[in-house]
C-alpha cells in the first residue's frame, strides 16, 4: 500500500480524529507482522484520546455530506463509511468486496482524496466532503473517466469498476498527464478478477487527454 | 423471406465489428444494480455460522442467547447436532437481524460444541493419503513400452497445479422475499432459469411460485450454478421473519466454501525420436478437489501420442468442495502436458515451436488451426528472434525466456429460448432469461437482433436476467453466446418475416423479395422501393408481432483451438517472475462483437497470469485451517503485474463459416503452461508446480546448482 502515490493511504493514516479507530485496531492487529510496531505506538495515542471522547457502543446520530447533500443518520460507532453508504443510505455504487483495505472496490473521495470506504468509520467521515461514484456526474451523464472506461471496455462484470473509476479520477487529479508506467503504479490499489487491466490502462491514459480537453 | 442463416461478411453491419458493451455506461457510472446492491423495504441481513473444524461431529447447538440478541428476527439451523461437518466453512446455521452488525453479533453468540475427527487437508500424494485415495482405471492406447523403445530421447518429470479458488468479487449470495406463497430471489447466479427448480425442490414449493432475478452479476467463473445451502437458508429465514433477507457471503466465507479448482499433479515420462516425432507417453496423475470431485483426467492433453498410458487417483480431502472453474481440468491437464513436452524438446535440443510444429499431425481435429495459430503467434511474439536454448546465458540476474502452450475447448450452445416482439410504434424487444456474467451477453443479443432488423443497436431493448422470460440454460462451458445468438437470430428472423408479409402488398411484391436494411424495408437491392421501418410497423395496427426462437445448431458450432506464448523475466537472486508479454491467438468461429471478445481473451490471460504466479489455497495440516481466506494473502494480479498482452482473433474464411462458438473458457487454459515453460526457458530448470512463487523458483535453481 505504501508504494502507491495516488493519494490513497489506508484510512487510518488519513488524519482521523481518533488516531486509531476500533475497527482499524481490529484490522491492523489481525494483519501482518510489520504493523505490530505501528499499533503499539498508535494504541497509546488512541487510549489517551479515548478517555476524553467516548461514543457508543449504541447508535449515535451523525451527519454525512455525500455528493453535496447532507444526510442525517444514526449508526453504531463501529459502522464503516461503506456500510453507512450502502446499507443505510442506499448509495450502492461503492462495492463491498474484501472489506479490509485490499481491493479498492469501495473507493470513494473524502476531501478529494481516494480512500477505502470499508476502512473508515462513518463517524470519522463527519465534516468531510464525501464524493461517491454517483457524485462524479449527474445521472444519465458520464464523467470523462467513465466514458473512457466504456470506450476501452475497461469492465466486464463491472463489480470492480466503480472503485476503479473513482481511483482513476483521483489519480488523474494528481497526475493530469501520466505516463503509462505511472498509470500502472498509480492504480495498483485496486483489484479486478475478470482481468480488465489492459482496457483500464488505455482508459486512464485516454481519460487524461479528455480531461485536459476541458471535459472535466 | 429473410434467411435464418448468418449474413455474409459483406452484408454484416454490426456482427463482427467492434461495439462497446451496452451496459458499459451504467456500470462505469456506478448505477448498475447487482444482487449485493438490492434494497427492499424492511430488509433484514443474514449471516452464516460456519464450521471452524475440517472434520468434526456437531455435539450441541445452543442458539438461545443469539435469539435474544438485539435485532435478531430469525434463526435457521442447517445442520443439527449429531451431524458431521467435513470442511472448515461447512454451513451450520444462519441468523437474520435488522442490521449487518447485529447479524454478525448474533452469529458470534451461537454456542456450538464439536467432537473433532481426523482430517486431511494437505495436497498429498496418493501414497500418503491412505484410504482417501481412490484409483480410476488405467487407460492404455497403442503399445507404450514399444513407444519408449522407439524413442531417442526420454524425459521424466513431475508437474502440477495447486488448489485455487474462484474469488468472485461479488460474493455468492442472494436476497429472498416472500409474498404469500410466492418467492422472489435476487441471486448472483450463472443459472437464472435453473435456480427456479432448485429453490422449488429445496423448499418443497411449486416451481411456479419461484421467480429468480439477476439484474447484474459480479463474476462467477463456474462457481455460481446452484441455489446453495445459503440460498435455501436465506429463503427460510425470510419466511420465518416475514421480511426480505439479504445474505451475501463475507470474503473469508467466499474463499473457504464458494468454490475451488482441484489440484492435479502427475509424474510423467515422455519419449520422442531425434527429429521430434513423439512416440510414447506415460503418466500417473493425482489430485484433490475436496471430499468428492467429479470429472476424469485425460492425459496427454490434445497430443494424441500413438502409444500412451495414463492413470488417475482422486484424493479426498477436507478442504471445501470443488466447483467448475473456468474450463474445468483443462488448465491443469494443459500444464502437465505442455510442460513435459517442452522439457522433452529441451532434452532434444529443439526449439519448442519447431517441436510443436513437428507434431501438428497428432493434434486432432484442429491441427491445421493450431499450425496457423502457431505461425501467427510466432510472428507477433518475434519468437525466432527472441528464443534461446534452455537457460538465458546473458550476464546479470535477470533471465528472460519464452514459452508456449495450446488448448482446446468445446463451446456449442446451451438451451436457449427467445421471444422477439416488434411493436406497432417500431420499437423492438428481445426477451430471454439468460444472464450476463460480464461476458457481453446482453450486447451480443442486441447486435444479433439489430443486425437482423437492419436497425441501429439502440433501437433494440434487451430483457434478460429474469426467470419470467423464456428459459435459458446455465452460463457454463462457453455455451451462452451460441445459445443466445442462435435463438435470438431465429426469433428475430421469424418476427421480421411476419412483418415483411404485412408490408409486401403495399410495395406490390412478394414478401420473399423484401429485406430489412438501414432502418427500412425495401425490395432486395433496390432502395427506391422501400418503406421506413416505423411506417412498416405502423401497419400492424394495435397488435405487436411476437415470435419465438430456439437455439439452432446450424448457426453455431463447437470445438476451438488456441495457442499462447509467454515471455517472462526471472530475477534469479530473488526468484521473482515478471510477466513481460503474452500473445494469445484464438479461434472461436464467427465473432459477434470483436471488442468484447478481445476483452474475454485479455481477461483470461490475466486470470492465467494470476493462477500461474500467485494463487493458491493454503491449508495447514496441523489445524485443518485455510491460511489465506482473505485478499491480502490470497493474491490476485494487479494492474502492474501482467506485462503486455496481444490478442489476435482468427476470423474470416474458414473460421466465420463455422458459426458462433463460445469463448469464455479456452483462453484461460494455456497461460499457466506457457508461463511455466517460459520460466524453464529463462532459468534452465523446471519449476514443477504452479504457482511459480519466488520460493519455488529459488528451490528449483538451488536443486540445479545455481545460475541459469
Ligand atoms: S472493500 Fe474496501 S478495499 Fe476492498
Ligand atoms: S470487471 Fe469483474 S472484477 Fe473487474
Amino acid at each position: 500500500m505504501d508504494k502507491r502515490d495516488d493519494g490513497k493511504p489506508p484510512a487510518s493514516h488519513d488524519g482521523s480524529s481518533r488516531g486509531l479507530s476500533r475497527r482499524d485496531f481490529i484490522k491492523v492487529t489481525g494483519a501482518v507482522v510489520p504493523a505490530g510496531v505501528l499499533v503499539g505506538e498508535r494504541l497509546l495515542h488512541a487510549e489517551a484520546a479515548a478517555a476524553a471522547d467516548v461514543v457508543g457502543p449504541g447508535a449515535v446520530p451523525i451527519t454525512l455530506r455525500i455528493n453535496g447533500t447532507s444526510h442525517r443518520l444514526s449508526v453504531e460507532p463501529r459502522v464503516t463509511l461503506l456500510d453507512a453508504l450502502r446499507d443505510r443510505l442506499a448509495i450502492t455504487g461503492a462495492k463491498k468486496v474484501c472489506d479490509r483495505a485490499t481491493c479498492g472496490a469501495c473507493t470513494v473521495l473524502v476531501d478529494s482524496k481516494a480512500i477505502y470506504a470499508c476502512s473508515m468509520l462513518a463517524i470519522d467521515a463527519q465534516g468531510r466532503d464525501i464524493v461517491t461514484i454517483e457524485g462524479l456526474a449527474p445521472e444519465g451523464e458520464l464523467h470523462p473517466v467513465s466514458a473512457a472506461f466504456v470506450d476501452h471496455d475497461a469492465q466486464q462484470c463491472g463489480f470492480c469498476t466503480p472503485g476503479f473509476v473513482v481511483a482513476t479520477a483521483a489519480f488523474l487529479h494528481r497526475h493530469p498527464d501520466p505516463t503509462y508506467e505511472e498509470v500502472k503504479a498509480g492504480l495498483g490499489g485496486n483489484l479486478c478478477r475478470c482481468g480488465t487491466y489492459v482496457g483500464l490502462r488505455q482508459a486512464a491514459l485516454d481519460a487524461a487527454q479528455r480531461m485536459k480537453g476541458g471535459l472535466a | 423471406m429473410a434467411d435464418y442463416q448468418w449474413p455474409q461478411a459483406d452484408d454484416r453491419s454490426l456482427i463482427g465489428k467492434r461495439i462497446s458493451r451496452l451496459d458499459g455506461p451504467i456500470k462505469s457510472s456506478g448505477r448498475a444494480t447487482y444482487t449485493y446492491d438490492v434494497q427492499r423495504p424492511g430488509l433484514l441481513f443474514g449471516k452464516l455460522v460456519l464450521s471452524p473444524h475440517a472434520h468434526a461431529r456437531i455435539v450441541s447447538i445452543d442458539t438461545s442467547s443469539a435469539e435474544r440478541m438485539p435485532g435478531v428476527q430469525a434463526v435457521d439451523v442447517i445442520r443439527d447436532a449429531g451431524q458431521e461437518v467435513l470442511w472448515v466453512g461447512q454451513e451450520i446455521l444462519a441468523v437474520a437481524a435488522e442490521t449487518d452488525e447485529q447479524a454478525r453479533d448474533a452469529a458470534r453468540a451461537v454456542k456450538i460444541t464439536y467432537e473433532k475427527l481426523p482430517h486431511l487437508v494437505s495436497d498429498v500424494e496418493p501414497a500418503q493419503a491412505g484410504d482417501r485415495a481412490e484409483e480410476e482405471a488405467e487407460q492404455v492406447t497403442g503399445d507404450p513400452d514399444a513407444g519408449f523403445r522407439e524413442a531417442d530421447a526420454t524425459i521424466e518429470g513431475r508437474y502440477g497445479s495447486s488448489v485455487i479458488t474462484h474469488c468472485c468479487l461479488e460474493s455468492h449470495g442472494q436476497v429472498a422475499e416472500w409474498e404469500g406463497d410466492n418467492l422472489t430471489v435476487w441471486a448472483s447466479t450463472q443459472n437464472v432459469t435453473g435456480l427456479v427448480g432448485q429453490y422449488a425442490e429445496g423448499l418443497q414449493i411449486p416451481a411456479g411460485n419461484v421467480r429468480i432475478i439477476t439484474p447484474m452479476m459480479g463474476g462467477g467463473f463456474g462457481s455460481k450454478f446452484q441455489a446453495d445451502t445459503w440460498g435455501l437458508s436465506c429463503a427460510r429465514l425470510s419466511k420465518q421473519a416475514g421480511r426480505p433477507v439479504k445474505m451475501m457471503l463475507e470474503r473469508d466465507q467466499e474463499l473457504l466454501v464458494a468454490g475451488a479448482r482441484p489440484s492435479i499433479h502427475a509424474r510423467v515420462r515422455a519419449g520422442a525420436k531425434r527429429d521430434g516425432t513423439l512416440t510414447a507417453w506415460s503418466s500417473q496423475a493425482w489430485g484433490t478437489g475436496g471430499i468428492t470431485s467429479r470429472g476424469s483426467v485425460n492425459l496427454p492433453y490434445i497430443f494424441q501420442i500413438p502409444n500412451r498410458r495414463s492413470s488417475y487417483v482422486r484424493v479426498s480431502t477436507n478442504i471445501g468442495p470443488a466447483r467448475a472453474w473456468r474450463a474445468p481440468r483443462h488448465p491443469q491437464m494443459c500444464l502437465i502436458t505442455m510442460a513435459a513436452l517442452e522439457d522433452l524438446a529441451a532434452e532434444l535440443g529443439m526449439d519448442a515451436l519447431d517441436f510443436f510444429l513437428k507434431n501438428v499431425g497428432i493434434m486432432g481435429a484442429r491441427a491445421q488451426t493450431y499450425r496457423q495459430e502457431l505461425l501467427k503467434g510466432a510472428e507477433l511474439m518475434e519468437w525466432k528472434k527472441k528464443w534461446h536454448p534452455r537457460g538465458d546465458q546473458t550476464s546479470g540476474p535477470n533471465k528472460r525466456g519464452l514459452g508456449l502452450a495450446l488448448h482446446t475447448w468445446g463451446g456449442g450452445g446451451h438451451q436457449s429460448n427467445c421471444n422477439c416482439t416488434i411493436h406497432p410504434d417500431g420499437s423492438v424487444e428481445v426477451s430471454l432469461a439468460s444472464q450476463d456474467l460480464g461476458t457481453g451477453t446482453r450486447t451480443v443479443i442486441a447486435i444479433v437482433a439489430a443486425e437482423t432488423f437492419g436497425l441501429p443497436l439502440d433501437a433494440v431493448k434487451v430483457n434478460i436476467g429474469d426467470s419470467r422470460y423464456p428459459p435459458s440454460g446455465p452460463s457454463g462451458g462457453s455455451t451462452t453466446v451460441g445459445g443466445v445468438s442462435s435463438s435470438t437470430r431465429r426469433a428475430a428472423t421469424s418476427a421480421l418475416n411476419e412483418l415483411l408479409a404485412k408490408v409486401a402488398p403495399s410495395l406490390g411484391v412478394e414478401p420473399g423479395q423484401l429485406e430489412a436494411v438501414d432502418g427500412r424495408i425495401q425490395v432486395i437491392g433496390d432502395s427506391s422501393k422501400s418503406i421506413a421501418w416505423k411506417q412498416a410497423c405502423a401497419k400492424l395496427g394495435t397488435t405487436p408481432i411476437t415470435a419465438s426462437g430456439r437455439r439452432s445448431r446450424d448457426l453455431i458450432s463447437s470445438g476451438v483451438g488456441g495457442i499462447q506464448m509467454a515471455e517472462v523475466s526471472v530475477d534469479i537472486e530473488t526468484g521473482v517472475v515478471k510477466m513481460e508479454k503474452m500473445v494469445a491467438v484464438q479461434d472461436c468461429g464467427l465473432v459477434i462483437d470483436v471488442k468484447t471478445a478481445e476483452s474475454q481473451v485479455h481477461g483470461a490471460c490475466i486470470m492465467g497470469v494470476t493462477y500461474a504466479l500467485y494463487e493458491e489455497k493454503l491449508m495447514d495440516e496441523a489445524t485443518g485451517l485455510c491460511l489465506n481466506p482473505d485478499m491480502e494473502f490470497y493474491k490476485l494480479a494487479g494492474i502492474g503485474d501482467i506485462g503486455e498482452i496481444e490478442v489476435h482473433m482468427m476470423t474470416g474464411p474458414g473460421y466465420d463459416d463455422r458459426g458462433v462458438i463460445g469463448l469464455g473458457e479456452p483462453p484461460v487454459i494455456s497461460p499457466g503452461a506457457a508461463i511455466s515453460n517460459a520460466v524453464a526457458n529463462a532459468i534452465g530448470v523446471r519449476v514443477p508446480t504452479l504457482p511459480l512463487t519466488p520460493e519455488k523458483v529459488l528451490a528449483a535453481l538451488e536443486k540445479k546448482g545455481g545460475a541459469a
